[in-house]
């Protein structure tokens, strides 16, 4: 088992709305996979996550909605009617490490005279402090707040979103990453602080390169549809997604030495097929430079580019670029994912019972000297662990936690 | 002030993004950060990426260099040669941590695989990410973060339905490469603190981005259905959506969660007729009726600013927000209030504006005041400083190119 937190008892308050309550999860989540005890204290009428749908054979249920299975696994979870309880949140708090909430449930000031050397760390959608502290916002409105809504989508059309809500992951794995910062902190200074996370923030860091053309040239970068920015000299903007046979792949026409051979490797695969694209294969590889092609030039190869794409399948064109070695890869769905031969070679997957049936979850994010983080179990039914975890009303004070 | 990583040295392979952004996070909160390049095969950031200053390339005019590596000390090696081996596992002997991200096996092929780093320094933490991992058959695989983020199946899930998806600005998936690159080295030093024992992290940037779609997976394989992008719409708040407002390609975000909610959106169109109908009370009858909504919204969005309209949502308690550009992001009161953006000088592009971690740590905030270093310019200072050459050696290294 993975014992990098070993030890580390992170105690969770769930969120009052989705987003906050999926940061805060998330944020947890994390901790959990690398070791940590995490309890995670639930209102009586649960997890709002818990409702959200698609659920687990389309049964909805407190138990079985997906995104709480996929943000809720490896912890315990305790009930806590709140504020009325707070006399249990304190003795729980009393042998945490870290407290992760989606507002301040419990402020600086008191965490800090409750247990000196008690983390503190508050997700919320724009911040603690400052004109937006307290606006709500889910994932639509922090999206939009950080930029990255105004770069995805087509130039003639509506932003768009990622149709998964993305920011509550960023929000948790900065939330996490603050964590432990602060953590690493306490070794020195034996105290405890507040790690403030804001959604909104943490979206900004998806799209660095948008506000270094900014900053230093001056320049706005705009949604592209399925067009690349910023790889060229003269403004020519490069095709990155296309149509194929059946779905769509990812692939650029690019310069550098990866760029060239890529280039190289396509041209011989269109002869090998026997397809006819006469400016593409014309191009001398070893001068071609991507950077100063006009959008003229860019065109007309990838009006052959893409005719060539439509006659492979996803499968084909994945097969493809792995024996040649170049770049490119399919515009996968979960059914590649769940497919690809790279996952399974490392074993990704870790079969997990859930609720009377066994789930493929994907594996925890990195190796460990060769070992991965697994989910050791299924998320808590409300209130799973109140006996075993909380201590008992004429106990409380005393720290009375067992793990 | 103190900060976390106060007297943690860190030594850096890796070009691009995905590595030396992980050194940026530990170097804004007090690791000695030494990044190791090679003035040969420069870095992409400094030889190919625009912007840079006044459109004119040169390794010390680049925008994206030096913003990607604020924070750290720079340092030249030709690691083709011997020497330049032999100096980078000294540097490594002085470290607690080395990161890189170069193809799976490059480094083992120069002589500094995790065994020769980990003979330098037996607790040393190591982190290797790579697009695909370490090991597997495509872990030899060349990779850009942006393909790679189709690979995922970000992209899938970002468009409308029917048409073809659009991309996510950059290499998406990276920047998650990099949070978890993050999490595992703070990790492993906890862990280190506690037992003495060092760490070889083995990071699949693919891998890392599946952990943000885990719910997709998980309902591929509970129910069988494949999630597709459908616009704006939410499987729990509606309406949800970009409405247009008036002005330049200018839009708002909002997104109604409950019925109660909706009563109040409707106060604040002034509860016209159409609204009244008792069917979208519930959110039942508003997701069969979304089109027609979406319209009548956007059509009392379009006369108004996006300040007049998010204004009236927010003060009722809506979720509502302008879709900002990024430019817009630098003047956002907000942002500010954070000290989001911070400015630093730099020889080469003047002065450059650099980013504050999206998390305020209270007693032990982070810094952002050192852009990235010139090409080798911290070389004596590492090599004489910590290094301990003399003049008379490092001159002669100079003179055989070891610092090329």
């Amino acid at each position: 088992m993975i014992d990098l937190l070993d030890g580390l008892r992170v105690i969770e308050i769930a969120g009052d709305d989705i987003w906050g309550a999926s940061a805060v999860a998330h944020a947890a989540r994390i901790l959990a996979d690398l070791g940590a005890d995490v309890i995670k204290v639930e209102p009586p009428t649960g997890d709002p996550v818990r409702a959200v749908p698609p659920f687990l054979h389309d049964r909805a249920g407190p138990d079985s909605g997906l995104l709480w299975i996929a943000l809720n696994a490896n912890k315990r979870g305790v009930r806590l009617d709140l504020p009325r309880e707070v006399d249990r949140l304190r003795a729980l708090l009393s042998s945490a490490d870290v407290l992760v909430q989606a507002r301040d449930v419990v402020d600086k000031a008191t965490a800090a005279s409750w247990s000196p050397s008690l983390i503190t760390v508050s997700v919320t959608p724009y911040g603690l402090a400052g004109p937006l502290a307290g606006v709500p916002a889910s994932d639509l409105e922090v999206t939009a707040s950080s930029g990255a809504l105004a770069l995805a989508g087509e130039p003639d059309r509506a932003p768009v979103r990622t149709t998964l809500a993305q920011s509550p992951f960023w929000s948790g794995m900065y939330a996490a990453m603050g964590a432990l910062f602060a953590l690493a902190a306490r070794a020195a200074t034996r105290r405890g602080q507040q790690v403030d996370v804001s959604g909104q923030a943490s979206m900004v860091t998806v799209h660095p390169p948008a506000a270094v053309h900014w900053d230093v040239a001056n320049e706005e970068h705009h949604r592209l549809g399925a067009f690349l920015i910023g790889r060229s000299r003269v403004g020519a903007r490069f095709r990155n997604i296309w149509d194929c046979a059946d779905g769509h792949v990812s692939f650029a026409i690019q310069g550098g030495p990866i760029g060239r051979h890529t280039g190289r490797m396509l041209a011989a695969w269109m002869d090998a097929r026997g397809f006819r694209a006469p400016q593409f294969t014309a191009i001398d590889w070893d001068a071609f430079d991507n950077r100063t092609l006009t959008q003229e030039q860019v065109n007309t190869l990838e009006a052959e580019v893409g005719a060539f794409f439509r006659t492979l399948t996803k499968r084909e064109f994945f097969a493809g670029v792995i024996e040649r070695n170049m770049l490119g890869y399919p515009v996968a769905d979960a059914s590649d994912v769940y497919a690809d031969a790279q996952l399974s070679a490392r074993e990704f997957w870790q079969e997990t019972p859930i609720d009377g049936t066994t789930l493929p979850f994907p594996g925890g994010f990195a190796l460990f000297d060769g070992e991965r983080p697994r989910v050791r179990r299924g998320p808590p039914r409300l209130g799973e662990h109140d006996a075993e975890v909380l201590p008992t009303p004429a106990r409380v004070g005393r720290g009375a936690v067992t793990a | 002030m103190t900060r976390p990583l106060d007297g943690t040295r860190v030594v850096e392979l890796g070009w691009a993004a995905a590595g030396p952004l992980v050194g940026t996070y530990l170097a804004q909160h007090g690791a000695d950060v030494i990044h190791v390049e090679s003035t040969t095969a420069l870095d992409p950031f400094r030889s190919t990426y625009p912007p840079f200053k006044d459109n004119v390339v040169g390794p010390d005019r680049a925008g994206m260099f030096a913003f990607y590596n604020a924070g750290k000390r720079g340092v030249t090696l030709d690691l083709k040669q011997p020497r330049g081996v032999e100096l980078a596992l000294q540097l490594v002997k002085t470290a607690d941590v080395v990161i890189e991200s170069f193809p799976a096996g490059t480094l083992a092929r120069r002589g500094l695989g995790h065994d020769a780093l980990r003979r330098a320094r037996p607790d040393l933490v190591i982190l290797s990410s790579c697009n695909q991992g370490q090991t597997g058959p495509h872990a030899q695989h060349p990779g850009y973060g942006s393909q790679l983020t189709a690979l995922a199946g970000f992209n899938e899930l970002l468009g409308e339905p029917g048409r073809t998806p659009v991309i996510l600005y950059g290499p998406y998936i990276d920047y998650i490469a990099v949070g978890y690159g993050v999490i595992a080295i703070l990790a492993a030093l906890e862990r280190r603190r506690r037992t003495g024992e060092g760490c070889v992290i083995d990071l699949s940037q693919y891998e890392a981005g599946l952990q943000f779609l885990a719910p997709a997976l998980l309902e591929h394989a509970a129910n069988g259905t494949v999630p597709t992008r459908d616009a704006n719409h939410d499987r729990v708040a509606v309406p949800h959506g970009v409405y247009p407002s008036q002005g330049d390609d200018c839009w708002i975000a909002l997104s109604i969660w409950s019925d109660d909610e909706w009563a109040r959106f409707r106060e604040v169109l002034g509860d016209p007729t159409w609204s009244r109908d008792g069917v979208l009370g519930s959110a039942d009858g508003r997701r069969a009726r979304e089109a027609e909504l979406d319209a009548r919204i956007a059509d009392w969005t379009r006369t108004r600013t996006r300040e007049e309209a998010v204004g009236a949502l927010r003060e009722r308690g809506l979720s509502a927000a302008p879709v900002e550009s990024v430019g817009e992001l630098f003047d956002d009161p907000q942002l500010a209030h954070r000290g989001v953006w911070r400015r630093a000088p730099h020889a080469g592009l003047g002065e450059v504006g650099l980013m504050a971690p999206p998390f305020v740590l209270s007693d032990t905030p982070a810094r952002a005041d050192r852009a990235g270093p010139m090409l080798g310019e911290h070389n004596e200072e590492v090599f004489k400083g910590l290094l301990g050459l003399n003049a008379d050696e490092y001159a002669a290294l100079a003179a055989d190119g070891v610092f090329a």
